[in-house]
């Protein structure tokens, strides 16, 4: 299936790194519109990433990493990523996540006035990406 | 001519200054060390975006969009990022001088101040302090720059100000920095990296174009102004580094100075002191 006819060029950055640069047989992660899969010859789009799991098939296995914002530019030999934040599932701390993940359900059952229930949300899904994919 | 003692006091004070600066000057080494390859990493993602917004504004022509004209408040928003503590040569005040000399008039500038001492330096000139976000030179990461962005962005849009700027050090080498003012919003292109861009493969746009663009343009902005963080702080402690190497630099050669002169002063006191000895002598026998 993944020989190297239909491998293409994928590129992730981050502001702080190029966090992941090879060739890919598959790319899946999360739209605005919902979850994309990219495959070579594509055709050509650019679209924003809204939080989410992302996946990178390659012809040697399989990679996982936690998105969470940016865009992607798709070409037919080419992926290039930019994400705001991206990490490793090994880099990404449990405890962390989840008392984000407390916080941000406590902010939202509150109902009390002044909470940014957008923002709220968006944390509450941050933090479930990361412990998902931290396991 | 000096006493003696006093030349040696004035030594000995040097000499402990000296070890100030050589101490300073070892620091902003290593600081400069790992500032530098913060801006070096921060590098690709900046090229990448300015790509990428580049061959989306050549694709779209002429998009009536409100980042890409200026809006209709006279004001201007400049961000100045300088440093929260001196010692720095001519860091502080370049930035100064650069906003002072520029043609921006005094009165319609709004001045969101990352690093006190440029700060404090275009309160004393008379310019409007809108926010201080000094706290953030310490160690800027990616999340102070969205949020930095996102407050001059929402003034953006409310029409408080009609255009944003960006005043900092741009970080060429080690030995060279160079004062910078950019215009951030409305978004200005070079025509000729506009018309470069490689536009033969169509590009399509999810959600639809405009949204795209208003996505990623604030994106796009905080790169820039990321970017632009990093490097002023490799900036920084290299205009640091250079400083304090010239003044150990001058304290060791004022010492040679002094060692001279206090060495000439031990001479003629005694020589003097002989002298009178012999005096004393002659005038006995």
């Amino acid at each position: 299936m993944a020989d190297g006819n239909n491998l293409f060029q994928l590129e992730i950055i981050t502001p702080d790194r190029v966090f992941y640069q090879g060739e890919a047989f598959m790319v899946e992660f999360t739209a605005e519109d919902g979850d994309i899969g990219v495959y070579k010859n594509h055709i050509p789009l650019t679209t924003v990433i809204a939080p989410g799991i992302l996946n990178i098939k390659e012809a040697q296995g399989e990679k996982q990493a936690a998105l969470h914002a940016g865009f992607a530019q798709i070409l037919p030999e080419k992926v290039t990523i930019l994400a705001e934040v991206a990490e490793w599932p090994d880099e990404i701390d449990k405890n962390r996540a989840e008392e984000a993940k407390k916080r941000a359900e406590e902010r939202l059952q509150s109902h009390a006035a002044g909470i940014d229930v957008a923002r709220a949300e968006a944390a509450l899904k941050k933090a479930l990406i990361r412990l998902n994919i931290g396991k | 001519m000096a006493s003696l003692r006093d030349i040696k006091q004035r030594k000995s004070s040097i000499q402990s200054t000296q070890q100030i600066t050589k101490a300073m000057k070892l620091v902003s080494t290593v600081k400069l060390q790992k500032a530098r390859t913060r801006a070096e990493q921060a590098n690709p993602y900046f090229n990448y975006m300015y790509q990428t917004v580049t061959s989306m504004l050549a694709r779209s022509g002429s998009l009536d969009h409100p980042y890409l004209k200026p809006g209709s408040s006279a004001k201007k928003a400049v961000v100045v990022i300088s440093s929260n503590r001196g010692l720095a040569g001519g860091y502080n005040s370049n930035i100064v001088k650069l906003l002072s000399g520029s043609e921006l008039p005094k009165e319609d500038v709004k001045v969101y101040a990352i690093g006190r001492k440029a700060m404090d330096g275009l309160e004393r000139k008379g310019y409007e302090i809108t926010a201080d976000h000094s706290d953030v030179m310490d160690g800027p990461t990616y999340g102070d720059a969205i949020a930095i962005c996102k407050e001059i962005l929402d003034a953006y849009s409310k029409g408080e100000i009609g255009e944003i700027y960006l005043a900092y050090t741009h970080f060429k080498n080690t030995v060279s920095h160079v004062p910078t003012l950019m215009k951030l919003l409305p978004v200005e292109f070079d025509e000729e990296e506009i018309s470069n861009a490689d536009v033969s493969i169509p590009m399509n746009y999810e959600p639809n174009e405009e949204e795209a663009l208003d996505r990623i343009i604030p994106k796009y902005i905080t790169s820039l102004f990321y970017g632009a963080l990093v490097e002023a702080v490799a900036s920084e402690n290299g205009a640091r580094m250079q400083a304090m190497d010239s003044a150990t630099s001058n304290a060791e050669e004022i010492i040679g100075d002094l060692t001279l002169k206090y060495n000439r002063a031990r001479q003629s006191n005694i020589t003097q002191e002989l002298t009178e000895i012999i005096a004393g002598a002659e005038a006995i026998s």
